[in-house]
């Protein structure tokens, strides 16, 4: 019978494949969902690992499509680094259950949920989606917070030193010297922020409340009405005529959300746009990795309080 | 930690007359210099006291995890009309429109979990109400999906559907048109292929996405169209398909089972750009005789645009096309003067969904189907030739509801064109399972 012949065939180009697959990989396979945690694990595994990351640094983490060829990169991981605070929810799912990768399953050591251990802002005390999108677990935009982000390096260490023990000092090597730098740079951050405690700034949907709080500036005021649903024509007037009246002068928009209508609203109010991203790559000279993000943010959110205060 | 931080401040404080009293300049530097460094370490540990209060265990985290399941009530909701009053004769899905006025053929509860270490859970119940507004239940899909076998293996066991093709295993509310397309009907019959069965799958460990999907099932009763199906039983009392009466027959041998095999591989073009290509088969024994057997094979292309910078998923472009064959070996019914002879069909759709601005989509699908001549002029009339093209447009308020307006025109070889028009509205309760590609 034909089908016999075919099902002979499966088998046996299965057996091949099986047989390539058990080459030893020198290198820690390591896949981030987010271009941040990617930046983190890149400081921590330096040459000692192979990082992919999945959604593209411009890309709204929120909507990302759950591409066939993620489900091959998560096959061959042996660590997988995602928020772990929902937003990742509509995608990563289904490509962790095609992966069928027993390492990187719920609970492994090879899953890092970087959330896990932090006090999420903003976590809701009913769940109502006529309020929009907004994510049982808390605000998930966590790592525009330094502190957070020192949090997520050392779990991301031990993960590396769980998954790859021969590196074990490496691992904790390349942390202490992030963790250095960091703390190294957040008070010069604090400093350069220190001048605008209190001032409000706009954003286009509400990712910034971690920023925000590290750095005193109020991030309060939202393009979108409710998160997820699209600037309408009420709620910018209403923001508007907030900015009018409280003397808010900057917006800021990242990568995936619609410049056109902030730039409507920065007309009419005389305010300064300001391109930022989450993630390191997501706008230019954010590339560097995640110290040079928040210094690019930092620099440009000031500079444009600055500016915007001395008229 | 307080404590070294108090000692610190004593430090300080203690340290502080010196430098006022001290006549030598040289050591009024030195202290304050040592001031400096004793602010800076100050405050290098109230941040890391700051840092370790936000990092107390989050009471957040015990929500997740507060369901074993997660649940969904989706609701697909038409309203219509259509040339001919007959609509069942013109919308063949078990999920279309039904009649011309209001119709709810799909309110979906859909349950998911993990079940233990080793296996997923996944069930979807479908309530529908038919032409006298009576509800009728179907369990549309229960399965376990293994989680933890080793060689990229995966099993999946239960009541599902099987994985041939592209459209014929997604549920009615994730499609780009209101409707079943024809050449999902004519080989798989009103509901799709979905059967009691097991499917063993094997992701091959290489670099490009490629998946090897083998599945075996009973392949009986309407939702095996082509395969055992009785088919309905006619005015005389005896059951027919294609003119001939059944057998009937049971699984009498190990070669009687459904088995269906599918292969399937993913490229990414360029950064925005995927394409997945797959071939799917189902053979197996059919009613019409003892040792008569029925195969299909189907060719899918699924192409994706979205840019790297697309605000909630828009703006996108999507293009997918399925083409499917079947021969079925239909026996021998010598009451009705019926020789056994090969019915061949195929069949086509190809759609495209432009999502041009955030929460709108526009489509466009083109279908045929067709069937060549039989002996048995039932079997002709049932096979005919026929055409479709439906254009729609679709809001989406959220992922969470949609509302979509259809327009088809239809060209029948025998029977002449009939027209419709469909405006779709659908809701979704609870936990959204996310989507595949």
């Amino acid at each position: 019978m034909k089908f016999n012949d075919a099902i002979n065939t499966i088998v046996l180009t299965a057996a091949l494949f099986f047989g390539f697959s058990s080459v030893i990989q020198a290198k820690l396979n390591v896949v981030t969902t987010t271009a941040d945690f990617g930046a983190l694990a890149r400081e921590i595994g330096g040459d000692l690992v192979n990082i992919s990351v999945l959604a593209k640094p411009t890309e709204d983490p929120h909507f990302v499509d759950a591409k066939p060829s993620y489900i091959a990169k998560l096959a061959r991981a042996d660590v997988l680094i995602e928020g772990g605070a929902e937003l990742e929810m509509g995608w990563l799912p289904p490509l962790i259950d095609g992966s069928r990768n027993s390492k990187i399953a719920l609970g492994k050591p090879g899953h890092v949920p970087c959330a896990e251990g932090l006090a999420l802002l903003e976590v809701p005390a009913t769940l109502d989606r006529s309020r929009g999108d907004i994510h049982a677990m808390g605000n998930p935009h966590f790592m525009t917070d330094p502190m957070n982000a020192r949090h997520v390096a050392e779990r991301i260490a031990a993960a590396f030193s769980a998954a790859d023990a021969d590196h074990n000092a490496a691992y904790r090597q390349k942390l202490d010297a992030f963790v250095k730098r960091l703390d190294e740079k957040l008070p010069a951050w604090e400093k350069e922020m220190a001048p605008f405690k209190g001032k409000r700034v706009v954003a286009y949907h509400n990712s910034w409340p971690y920023f925000a709080q590290r750095f005193g500036v109020k991030i309060d005021l939202f393009l979108e009405p409710k998160p997820g649903i699209p600037p309408t024509p009420a709620n910018l007037a209403s923001v508007q005529s907030d900015m009018k009246t409280q003397g808010v002068r900057v917006i800021i928009v990242e990568p995936y959300q619609n410049r056109k209508t902030a730039e409507n609203v920065a007309q009419a109010t005389g305010a300064a746009i300001v391109d930022v991203a989450q993630y390191p790559g997501g706008v230019k000279g954010t590339e560097g990795g995640y110290i040079e993000l928040i210094d690019y943010l930092v620099k440009s959110i000031a500079k444009a309080l600055k500016e915007k205060t001395d008229k | 930690m307080r404590k070294r931080f108090l000692q610190l401040i004593a430090c300080i404080i203690i340290t502080a007359p010196f430098v006022s009293a001290g006549s030598d300049e040289n050591i009024a530097t030195n202290l304050q210099e040592e001031i400096q460094q004793l602010r800076q370490r100050t405050q290098a540990l109230e941040q890391k006291l700051s840092s370790l209060n936000a990092g107390t265990p989050a009471v957040t985290m015990g929500r997740a995890g507060s369901s074993y399941m997660n649940l969904s009530f989706d609701v697909l909701m038409n309203a219509g009309w259509a040339s001919t009053p007959n609509v069942d004769t013109l919308q063949l899905g078990g999920h279309d429109p039904s009649q011309r006025g209001f119709s709810l053929r799909n309110a979906e509860l859909a349950l998911d979990g993990a079940v233990d270490p080793y296996f997923k859970g996944f069930a979807n119940i479908v309530l529908m109400t038919d032409a006298n507004e009576e509800t009728g239940i179907e369990l549309e899909e229960a399965y376990v999906l293994s989680s933890s076998l080793p060689g990229g293996m995966q099993l999946k066991a239960g009541r599902f559907f099987a994985e041939f093709g592209r459209h014929n295993n997604q549920h009615p509310h994730t499609w780009a048109f209101v409707d079943q397309p024809l050449v999902l009907n004519r080989m798989f019959g009103e509901d799709g292929l979905r059967q009691n069965g097991a499917r063993l799958s094997w992701l091959a460990p290489t670099e490009h996405y490629t998946e090897l999907t083998l599945g075996i099932f009973n392949g009986q009763g309407s939702d095996a169209y082509s395969f055992r199906y009785t088919g309905e039983t006619g005015a005389d009392g005896v059951t027919r398909i294609y003119g001939r009466a059944t057998t009937g027959r049971n699984l009498s041998s190990a070669g009687d089972f459904l088995i269906v095999p599918r292969i399937t591989s993913s490229f990414d073009l360029t950064d925005s750009q995927t394409l997945v290509l797959g071939a799917s088969a189902a053979l197996g024994p059919n009613d019409t005789g003892a040792d008569t057997s029925t195969i299909i094979y189907g060719m899918d292309a699924f192409w994706k645009w979205k840019p790297a910078n697309a605000e909630s998923g828009w703006p996108f472009v999507t293009w997918q096309t399925e083409v499917m064959g079947r021969n079925f070996k239909a026996g021998a019914d010598t009451t009705a003067g019926l020789p056994a002879e090969t019915l061949y069909d195929w069949g086509a759709y190809s759609q495209v969904q432009w999502g041009f601005v955030r929460r709108w989509a526009m489509g466009l699908r083109g279908e045929y189907v067709t069937g060549d001549k039989s002996v048995s002029e039932e079997a002709t009339a049932e096979r005919s030739t026929k055409e479709r093209i439906s254009p729609n447009v679709t809001w989406y308020p959220t992922e969470f509801s949609k509302l979509r307006l259809q327009y088809n025109h239809e060209w029948r070889k025998d029977s002449g064109d009939e027209d419709a028009i469909w405006l779709q509205f659908e809701f979704m309760l609870g936990a959204h399972a996310a989507h595949k590609f």
